[in-house]
């Protein structure tokens, strides 16, 4: 199982075990991670599971789709490392993601 | 009022009460929590069983809320199978199914809502069917596959999510409405008017200004409804989707106030300062729309488990959010922001012929609601505008080549 870190806005770090196949926010939201919401449970309804990919993940964490990053524009806080969380699946190439939370998902 | 060592005891482990326990752990409360649910299984996401689960492309797993290990984990005493059966407030205590009872500090009733059983003949044949848990969900996936009939009662988000994965899966479905039109409870009539062509295209019969006055039976099974405008077409299995009522029983007999379900304050506090009430059975305040609600849906739930679990562990009340709903059906998202209370104009930007447009409620220059179909930024932007009460260009805003930032600027 690969190992994501996510780290919370204060610099809280959580450092956990993913089943491939999850979603990345799937993988925080189990562990009771807290600062992803994903009020609509992965449906790329909400936006609440936005999070930054570190520069050196973007590649293997694919790109977002024009449904993704029509939702992402009017995220908070967006920056170029924005994706929503929900549309990330885990898998064993993602082994030491990092990942980094907003301050809120509103 | 907030106490770290209270013990918490929820009623209902759903969505609602499944993550108010989880916040209570993540905001750091120190006192028992009791998850009292009366599904034999963990919280899990119901939204998921008339869409992709049905379909077959979620399993049981990736419903759950959590891994069932999580509650023993995060020291939250879990009891499945087991229902409250009274309240002593007197006492603080709750009487349990199993003939014990418990003691609390703090009580959430989240004892959700329950399917309406039409009260016609043939409701208790084998094949009448809901949609409202896991088990419900486990009998419809059953009754549908290629070839089979299913006959929906109730042309809701229910009725037509469940039409949607039943063509999928190659079964034939008819949806019989009472009203003249689709989702005439929750949605305008534009809206109405796409979604069913969108269906029929995809093989979903309607009949609409019609109700079932019995459900037919051979031996025992289901074969067949008979309409109230005299046909009767056969079917393998019967789905009532005709909406839902609160489980407030429990508040009712402990003389808590209730209207259309368990009335609570800004906190999902109930008229029983020790008791909060969350999710479909709270009648609760809407400040955008100056009045009472009951909201039935996931984002609903989730604000009001915030709720509590800021008033229990003493952090400051979250921000108010304005309610949201959506609902997949075939290739189409639908998003819903708001509730289109004192609307008095409607505005269709984008051409629903393209499968690509919003409809927004308006009261004057400011926007009520939004229902947006295959449209995210006039989702976001739409809830933007409610939650901020902004006036709105009408005229920017009906054009669909002014982007939905520069409306919302």
């Amino acid at each position: 199982m690969p190992k994501i870190t996510y780290i919370e806005h204060d610099g809280t770090e959580h450092v956990v075990d993913v089943k491939t196949g999850l979603s990345v926010m799937e993988g925080a939201v189990k562990h009771n991670v807290p600062g992803i919401d994903a009020d609509c449970g992965g449906a790329c309804a909400c936006a609440t599971c936005h999070v930054y990919v570190d520069e050196a993940w973007r590649e293997k964490t694919g790109s977002p789709s024009a449904m993704e990053e029509s939702m992402l524009d009017f995220a908070e806080n967006v920056e170029p490392s924005s994706r929503l969380s929900c549309q990330i699946k885990v898998t064993d190439e993602l082994e030491g993601l990092v990942i980094r939370m907003p301050e809120n998902q509103h | 009022m907030s106490d770290p060592k209270a013990h918490v005891v929820i009623v209902g482990a759903g969505h609602a009460g499944g993550t108010l326990a989880a916040l209570l752990r993540q905001y750091g409360h120190e006192g028992a929590i009791t998850l009292i649910g009366e599904e034999p299984i963990a919280p899990y996401q119901r939204p998921p069983l008339s869409k992709a689960w049905l379909k077959g492309e979620a399993d049981a797993d990736s419903l759950a809320l959590r891994p069932l290990e999580f509650y023993a984990e995060n020291n939250i005493d879990f009891r499945p199978s087991l229902r409250v059966t009274g309240l002593d407030r007197a006492a603080k205590t709750a009487a349990l199914s199993d003939g014990s009872s418990i003691g609390y500090d703090v009580l959430t009733i989240a004892t959700g809502a329950r399917p309406i059983v039409l009260p016609i003949p043939g409701v208790d044949l084998d094949g009448v069917l809901y949609l409202r848990t896991a088990a419900d969900a486990e009998k419809l996936k059953a009754a549908i596959g290629p070839g089979r009939r299913l006959a929906i009662v109730g042309g809701g988000y229910i009725g037509l999510e469940a039409a949607a994965s039943a063509r999928a899966l190659g079964a034939e479905a008819v949806v019989i409405e009472r009203e003249p039109r689709l989702l005439a409870r929750v949605a305008c009539e534009q809206l109405s008017s796409f979604f069913q062509a969108y269906h029929e295209a995809k093989g979903v019969r309607f009949v609409l200004g019609a109700s079932v006055t019995t459900i037919n039976g051979v031996g025992g099974k289901v074969s067949g409804v008979t309409l109230s405008d005299g046909s009767t077409p056969a079917c393998d299995a019967a789905l009532l989707g005709v909406g839902a009522a609160p489980n407030d029983e429990l508040a009712v007999d402990a003389g808590l106030e209730t209207a259309r379900g368990v009335v609570v304050d800004l906190e999902a506090r109930t008229s029983d300062p020790s008791i909060f009430a969350i999710g479909d059975v709270a009648h609760r305040p809407m400040p955008i729309y100056e009045r009472m609600f009951r909201l039935e849906s996931v984002p609903n739930a989730l604000e009001q488990a915030k709720q509590v679990a800021c008033a229990i562990t003493g952090r400051p009340a979250p921000a108010g959010e304005v309610p949201w709903f959506w609902s997949d059906q075939y290739d189409l998202k639908l998003q819903i922001a708001g509730v289109p209370f004192d609307a008095d104009q409607i505005l269709v930007r984008g051409d629903p012929a393209t499968a690509k447009f919003a409809v927004f409620h308006l009261k004057g220059d400011r926007v009520q609601a939004v229902e947006a179909v295959n449209s995210p930024p006039e989702f976001m932007a739409g809830r933007m505008l409610i939650l901020n009460r902004r006036p709105v260009s009408i005229a920017k805003l009906a054009d669909s080549t002014v982007s939905m930032k520069e409306v919302a600027a």
